[in-house]
Order: C-alpha cells, then structure tokens, then sequence
C-alpha cells in the first residue's frame, strides 16, 4: 500500500550495496527527494551515486535497507514503483541499430503506452529536443550529443513522475548543454521530480534546489543549495584591469598579480567589494571588468570530499604536516 | 500496466530485427536446406533407395525442416538477447514495469516467429524437389509449435550466461549440431544396433523429428504421445530455469 501523500518522490533508508568480491558501495544510505524537487547527487567517481540509481531503477539488487518511490516500496510493489521513474543512464543503452521512432514507440510499450499514443509522444519528444529530422535515422547515426538527446526522449515516453538522469550532459557541447539545461528546467515547472547526478558542478549550482554530496558509500552532505553555499567562506574573483605598469598593494585583502591587467582577489564573506574598488581606484587602477574564478560550488565539494579523507586518515596527515 | 501492449512490443522489436536484417536470418538457411537437398536427396539418396517405406527424399524432408526450425528458434533468442545484454539495451526492459514473465514470452515468441518462417521457406524450397504429403495437419503444427518454443527458451538461456560471443556459439556448435545430426533426421533410428537405440532415446531431438515426420509421412520411431510428453517435460523445465534466472537477475542485474 501506498503513503505517496506524505510528499516524498524517494525515500532511502539504511540502504546498504556490498558487491560479490566484497566491495561495500554503499554503507547504509538515507535520503529524501520530495515531489517536484531539482535534486543533485554529486560525488568523486566510485563514490556510490550510480550504484545508488542503480537500486532505485531495479538494475542493482540492494543487500539491504528500503527504498521507496512515491510512496511504493520497491520490494513490495516494485512494477507500480518502477512505472513513476523514467531514466537517462550515464551510458548509451539503447539498440544502435534500431531507428529512433522504434526505440521510442518500444519504450512506450513496456510501460503499456499503446502505439497511437506512443506515436504522438515520439513526435512531441523529438521535435522539443530536435531530432524530428533523424526519426529514421539507426540510432548509431547520431552524433554524441543527439544519443543523450534520445535517452531523455526516450525516458519521458511514458510521461514519469520523476526523471532520473546520470551525466545527461557527459561530452556534450556547451550550446547543446544549455539548451538541455532549459528542457529540464521546463520539465521540473510541469512539476516532473529530477534527481540529477553531474562532473559538471556548475550545472548543479545552476538547476537543483537540493544537493546531497557521497562519498565513499556514506551521504556527507544533504542540503538545501543556497545552505551549502552560505557555507563558502572565501571565494575568489578575478579582475580584468586596463593594461598598467604600477605595482598594485591591497591592504586587508589577499590578492595576487596574474599580469599587467589580471589580479584575483580572495575575499570573505565580511569583505566588501566596494575596499577592493575603492583600493585600485586610489592607486590609480582602472578595472574593466570582474568574474569569479571558479564554480563555488567546486570548491565546497573539493573542501568536504578532502575534509572526509583527512578524517578518515588522520595518523597520515599528521605524518605529513610534521 | 498493459501487459500485452509491452508483451507486443517485445515480440514486434523481435520480428523487426530479424526481418530487418532478412539476409543473414532468412536466406542461408534456404541455402543450406537446398543443398542438402540435392546432396543427400538427389545424389546420394537415390542410391539409398526406401527408407521407413517412403523414397529418401521423402523421408529427410521433416527432419531438414525441423533442423531449420530447431537452429533458427535458438540462434535468433540467443543472438538477440545477447546483443540486449551486450548493448545494454536490455536495461530498457529492466528499468520499466515488464513482469518477468512477458520478457520471457516476448523474446520467445520471437524465436517462434523465425524458426517458424525458416521452416515454411524450407518447406517452399522443398517442393522443389520433392512433393510433400501431409498425414496430420495438427501434429505437424503442434509439433513444430512447442519444438521452436523449447529452442527459444534454450537460446534465451543461453545467452543470459553467455558473457560474449564465443559464448552464444558453444551449445549450437558443440551440442545442439551433434543432437540433430544424431536425432534421426537423416535416418531411422530403427536401423541402429539396440544399444544406440537406448543412447537415442535420451536425445530429445528425436522425439521431435519423429513426431514431426508423424505428421507429414505418419511414421514414427517412437510412440507420438511420448514424443509430446519429453517436448512438454522440456518447455516446462526450460520456462522454469529461465524464469528463475530472470527473477533472480542472473547475468543481468548487478
């Protein structure tokens, strides 16, 4: 029986993957995605996240725990559980030598989406994702980007509840990025639940709500995005300056001179930009323009993926820093 | 959950492949079954004269079509369910609500369809050397039937172990060619010294052979009810294995 009125699209308890061999991929996991969430789960590679998807999609048996989706328990009501989800794997799983209309129309059937409909479906899917003009098309005609453009075509067949996607944009250029970006953005306003797993951290900053970060098997961090980010103490920016010979001195503020017009300052959160201005105004210093140097969002993953192992291995750090 | 739309999915993705790729599944084995026509019919047969009471000819045509039959149910599921798993595109099956039993179904049927079609272009190509005549309709379909389904679910079990290619041309190579060829299809097993007589009796093959020229010549070496209780012992067996290993995600699931 079903409490999918309790909100949650994913309920993760204690869930637990040792493979044969030995190796424990997963060392008891909670988590909770609610419904209409844009949720991240980012981690270092072996870290757990596909083995974590692969149990929620039923590709991996789970040693133990429980999870639920919308309400239904996967060892209970598995079929039920399975017909919410749709999923874009890491890897091209499709037949490459089927053409794109069937391998959709197909899709749609297993979910029990008559052909009619499935036609009408491929038709809306191919052409929001451009790639009308290749229905005929063998799959393996496609470029990398138009295959992760199918997979996600080709999860939305059966209209899901939650799309699961790991590294939809993987090798993908970046006009193609964005505009799948937008899709996805406009996927989650019709109130479709996304749990995305990424390397591309920016992507995470720029369309999840809620981020859960695991590592070694074990969730080290679960939060809101705007929480993980008030964690960043420092964060650095890098100024392009009108072309000087002067030796520029910053007082209170760590900076570093890149060339005659870069400098990157470090500034923490009770810094103004306003000192840094008003600094290389007084010194005679014209600035053209400003960025941040690098995704805050990495150096917070960096930060507790690096705090994680220094934890775990304190005897050898001490060793180290003596 | 529509069962039987996913269960026509599967079975309409499993007709597409092998129409779509029509001269590697189709073709050859009217090629071969010819030339076993005109070697062993023509040439050879007409120096063997009668056997079982009919003309050689006569006598291998149900035994060539079922070989087609037997190696085209089981290459076709054991190829493609090995390329699912190879290509991973079997995850689009794992992944959605398909009971178990519907996968095993679909890709069966599909093994049906082409062992079936194989040997209806058999049988067209046999007319060209031989008139056929038919003693009983049924058996030859009820027959033809649950032997394509046997192979299928042989092949499908196959290549859910199979872990690459070589794998999924073992049994066909080692085990599946040396029972046909000694199931009783080029001969009648009557001929044989009593103790291979015994040895042939645990080859399943010749159950269906026999039964199958039952059909068309209404002869048989062995009791035909017989023949329909080892073939019905195996596609229960079989269905069995196959639905445990797919339950249990053997070779498919992490």
């Amino acid at each position: 029986m079903t409490d999918a009125l309790d909100s949650n699209a994913l309920q993760i308890s204690s869930l637990a993957k040792t493979y044969k061999g030995g190796f424990q991929a997963l060392k008891g996991i909670d988590l909770t995605v609610k419904q209409g969430d844009f949720f991240a789960l980012l981690g270092p590679n072996g870290a757990g996240k596909s083995t974590t998807i692969g149990v929620i999609t039923s590709l991996v048996n789970k040693t133990h725990g429980q999870v639920k989706i919308y309400g239904y328990d996967i060892d209970t009501d598995l079929e039920k559980a399975k017909s919410f989800i749709g999923l874009v794997p890491q890897e091209f799983n499709f037949n490459q030598f089927e053409p794109l209309m069937n391998i959709l129309i197909n899709q749609a059937g297993y979910y029990g989406v008559d052909r009619k409909t499935a036609v009408v479906r491929a038709e809306k899917y191919l052409k929001q994702l451009e790639l009308w003009d290749k229905r005929n098309s063998a799959a393996r005609e496609l470029s990398g980007g138009m295959k992760r453009r199918l997979m996600i075509a080709r999860a939305l067949m059966h209209e899901p509840k939650m799309l699961i996607l790991d590294e939809p944009t993987a090798g993908v250029d970046i006009e193609v990025r964005r505009g799948m970006w937008d899709f996805l953005r406009q996927l989650n306003k019709e109130g479709i639940t996304i749990i995305l797993t990424t390397h591309y951290l920016e992507e995470a900053e720029m369309l999840c709500r809620n981020i859960a970060i695991i590592d070694g098997g074990e969730i080290v961090e679960d939060t809101s995005m705007k929480a993980l980010l008030a964690q960043l103490d420092i964060e650095t920016f890098v100024f392009d300056l009108v072309p000087h010979d002067k030796i520029i001195q910053l007082e209170n503020i760590e900076s570093r001179v890149i060339d005659n017009h870069t400098l990157e300052v470090d500034l923490s959160k009770k810094q103004s930009l306003n000192q840094v201005f008003e600094q290389l105004s007084n010194q005679g210093v014209d600035v053209l323009s400003m960025r941040n140097k690098s995704n805050r969002l990495e150096a917070l993953f960096v930060n507790l993926i690096s705090n994680k192992k220094s934890e775990k291995q304190p005897e050898k750090s001490t060793v180290v820093e003596a | 959950m529509n069962n039987s739309i996913a269960l026509k999915s599967i079975l309409t993705k499993e007709v597409q492949r092998f129409l779509r790729i029509w001269v590697q599944t189709l073709v050859p084995p009217a090629i071969t079954i010819s030339l076993y026509f005109v070697i062993f019919g023509s040439l050879i047969g007409s120096r063997i004269g009668e056997m079982g009471g009919f003309d050689y000819m006569s006598f291998i045509v149900p035994g060539l079509i079922m070989m087609s039959v037997i190696t085209n149910s089981y290459s076709n599921v054991a190829s493609s369910f090995f390329s699912a798993k190879w290509q991973r595109n079997v995850e689009e099956m794992l992944v959605a609500p398909v009971p178990n039993w519907v996968i095993v179904a679909g890709y069966v049927g599909g093994g049906m369809a082409r062992g079936i079609l194989v040997g209806l272009i058999v049988t067209l190509v046999s007319l060209l050397f031989v008139d056929i005549q038919i003693h009983n309709i049924w058996v030859i379909i009820a027959t033809v039937s649950l032997t394509s389904a046997t192979f299928a679910l042989g092949g499908l079990i196959n290549a859910i172990f199979a872990g690459s290619f070589d794998d999924i041309s073992i049994i066909p190579t080692f085990v599946l060619t040396p029972l046909t060829y000694l199931g009783g299809v080029f001969y009648s097993i009557s001929l044989l010294p009593d103790f291979w007589q015994g040895v042939s009796q645990i080859n399943p093959i010749v159950y269906m052979v026999n039964a199958f020229r039952y059909g068309f010549l209404g002869i048989s070496d062995v009791s035909i009810t017989t023949a329909f209780a080892v073939i019905g012992f195996f596609i229960v067996t079989l269905f069995t294995i196959a639905m445990t290993l797919i339950s249990k995600g053997i070779g498919l699931r992490s």
